[in-house]
């Protein structure tokens, strides 16, 4: 598959995070957190329930405030540019994001759209993970796995440089768990970076372990 | 296309695949607007001075009907995170939303609405102007209850406290467009009516998909 | 314009708050009693509406203060959207339902004074119209406040709302007046107006006084009440 993007190769981190805290009802879920990251790295969200894994990566796409500190991508404030910086993300969150009404491909082909993309790497992304012969059921009749295989190839056919994943193993069988791991390589090896809260290992070289400790 | 269009294009693709929907909405108009002469008596006179409070009351209930469940269908398989994350502003997404809901209730209660006029013995005249304010009308019953929608996502009780919302901010609208029918039906003038069916379309258009927007950032948290 | 933003801390909201309360209290009871002694017995029945004109110096206020307090519950929702206010979410916790049992008792009196004025209980009058749609604002600004299991939702919602709302009162004030026009000619009620005699516009402009007082010393003791529920809720968050 080709490299869904061109690698910005900086040596300049791609994303720093500084002193951030975050609230969720009411309870303060986390602060003083800081975080640099470079292009082609994945940093596994570790930790309990109730840790703020999911509230991370909602801050992080600035889904939630953010009670303090700052997000910077390639050293400029997100919050200063919100539309370009939604543009970065590939969100999977621990909702599928699926249209059960909708069929496989439509799904991938207007999420694509609604970003603002052409759907050219949808067919690609469909095959990566294995679905192309599902392409024209309807969501609503997949199975959990097969679901959350459609959500990962949305993830893969956007091409944006981050992605942003809440428990991407879940439902997933051990040959969609390579098909992942093979579209994670690939992704960082493109200049890509991922952000993925995690239960269980994800088992990728060179992958970073962030803990969150329970509140 | 943009981005607008094409969550236009997609809500209208939802609701031709489940139809029924839809059909609910026309069909409770229909059957709520059929009650009325029942409940008062067949006398022609009455009925013709009672159809624009009527049908009109009926539209904007149809129209509330179908709300609750605009923003909530997003909500509950995770849709809206993907709104809430597409570079282009919330504000037209919401818009983008209410535009398909007044497609598929709006203009199809726009239409239905004078041949339930018939029935109420109103005038060839009357009809016309009663299709007229409807159609200018309900964008903006659209519009308010898009915003009662999104204010109670992921809120007990949505539905009834949706209605609760959005009826008194309706109520603008409904004198208007019940009025401007019933001048016609006394044989005046009603281009000042439908003006202001107008203007309160126009300043609803500019001012709620903004609170829509906000609304649903908080839902979204 | 003084400078209030040092209230907007919920602890220094309490300090100030018990200082300021008992002295309000006093404050608010004594006018009351003058205000209710000056309209009920010192005021001259009028000639044309007899006794039924004393219902006027409980009304009229409380349609102003109806009116008022659905402003204040704007202006504190513009306070939490925007600077994100903590003690703004608790205030318009305290203030819609104050508000909401103002625009009810103007809605009673106007009744019990349309009973004998008009022969009815319930007229169809532009300013009792609005009166009642600004009753049914209030009642959804409530039940949104309160409908979310996370009380922070509710406070924005509402927020909102509120804002919507007093955008749209104007507009619905017009509508209704243009639809009372067409619907009956003149309302029967005046009241108002620089023809006004003193007797009667001196007690009422004191019974504004004190229940604008009364309106205040309710909200303070509601926003109190709302800090302690508050504080409670976020020691059950973190037990």
């Amino acid at each position: 598959m080709a490299p869904p993007h061109t690698p910005p190769r900086l040596e300049a981190p791609l994303l720093e995070v500084l002193d951030l805290a975050c609230q969720r009802g009411g309870r303060r879920v986390f602060e003083g957190l800081s975080l640099v990251l470079e292009a082609g790295v994945l940093l596994a969200l570790t930790g309990a329930n109730g840790s703020g894994k999911t509230t991370l990566l909602r801050a992080l796409a600035l889904l939630v405030p953010l009670e303090a500190g700052v997000v910077r991508w390639q050293g400029k404030d997100v919050a200063a540019d919100r539309e370009f910086w939604r543009g970065q993300i590939a969100w999977l969150g621990h909702l599928d994001g699926l249209k059960g009404d909708l069929m496989v491909r439509e799904n991938l082909l207007i999420a694509e759209r609604l970003r603002g993309g052409d759907g050219s790497r949808v067919d690609a992304a469909l095959a990566t993970f294995d679905l192309t012969n599902l392409a024209s059921r309807a969501v609503r009749t997949l199975s959990a796995g097969q679901r959350r295989r459609t959500a990962l190839a949305r993830v893969v056919a956007s091409g944006a440089v981050l992605w942003l994943l809440d428990e991407p193993l879940n439902a997933l069988d051990a040959p969609a768990q390579t098909a992942l791991r093979t579209a994670l390589a690939t992704h960082l090896a493109s200049g890509g970076l991922a952000i993925a809260a995690t239960h269980t290992a994800l088992e990728i070289p060179g992958a970073r372990t962030l803990e969150l400790g329970v509140a | 296309m943009t981005g607008f269009a094409v969550l236009v294009l997609r809500d209208l693709r939802l609701v031709w695949r489940r139809p029924g929907d839809v059909a609910v909405v026309l069909a409770f108009f229909v059957v709520a607007t059929t009650l009325f002469p029942l409940g008062i008596g067949p006398e022609t006179n009455l009925l013709a001075r009672l159809a624009a409070g009527v049908l009109w009351c009926a539209a904007l209930f149809a129209s509330l009907l179908s709300l609750d469940r605009l923003f909530a269908s997003d909500y509950d398989d995770g849709v809206l995170d993907l709104l809430l994350l597409a570079p282009w502003p919330l504000e037209l997404a919401a818009l983008a939303k209410c535009a398909a809901h007044w497609i598929v209730t709006g203009l199809p209660l726009a239409v239905l609405a004078p041949l339930l006029g018939v029935a109420f013995g109103l005038d060839a005249k009357s009809l016309l102007v009663l299709a007229a304010t409807l159609a200018v009308g309900t964008p903006t019953l659209s519009l308010i209850g898009g915003l009662a929608a999104s204010l109670t996502l992921g809120a007990r009780r949505g539905g009834a406290l949706l209605a609760l919302l959005a009826l008194p901010l309706c109520i603008p609208t409904l004198i208007f467009g019940a009025s401007a029918v019933e001048t016609s039906v006394s044989g005046e003038g009603f281009g000042v009516h439908l003006a202001i069916l107008t203007a309160l379309a126009l300043v609803s258009l500019a001012t709620l998909p903004w609170a829509m927007a906000a609304a649903l950032r908080q839902g979204g948290e | 314009m003084p400078d209030l933003h040092f209230l907007a801390n919920p602890a220094r909201f309490r300090r100030f708050s018990q200082r300021v309360l008992p002295a309000l209290s006093f404050a608010t009871v004594l006018a009351l009693a003058v205000g209710l002694y000056m309209a009920l017995v010192q005021a001259p029945p009028d000639y044309q509406q007899g006794q039924t004109v004393r219902i006027m110096f409980i009304h009229v206020p409380s349609a102003w203060l109806a009116m008022a307090g659905y402003g204040l519950l704007a202006v504190l929702g513009a306070s939490l959207l925007v600077w994100r206010h903590p003690l703004a979410a608790l205030m318009a916790r305290a203030t819609a339902p104050v508000g909401a049992v103002f625009a009810a008792v103007c809605l009673l009196t106007g009744s019990l004074w349309g009973r004998p004025m008009w022969g009815t209980y319930w007229v169809w009058d532009a300013r009792l119209t609005s009166m009642l749609l600004l009753f049914f604002l209030y009642l959804g600004h409530i039940a949104l406040s309160r409908a979310y299991d996370n009380s922070d939702r509710g406070d924005r919602a509402a927020a909102i709302l509120a804002l919507v709302g007093v955008i749209n009162l104007p507009i619905i004030k017009f509508s209704v007046d243009w639809w009372n026009t067409l619907h009956q000619p003149a309302s029967v009620m005046k009241l108002g107006g620089p023809s006004i005699h003193p007797t009667i516009l001196v007690p009422l402009l004191w019974m504004a006084a004190s229940l604008t007082l009364l309106f205040v010393l309710l909200v303070l003791l509601r926003t109190d009440t709302e800090i302690d529920r508050r504080r409670l809720e976020l020691a059950d968050l973190q037990a």
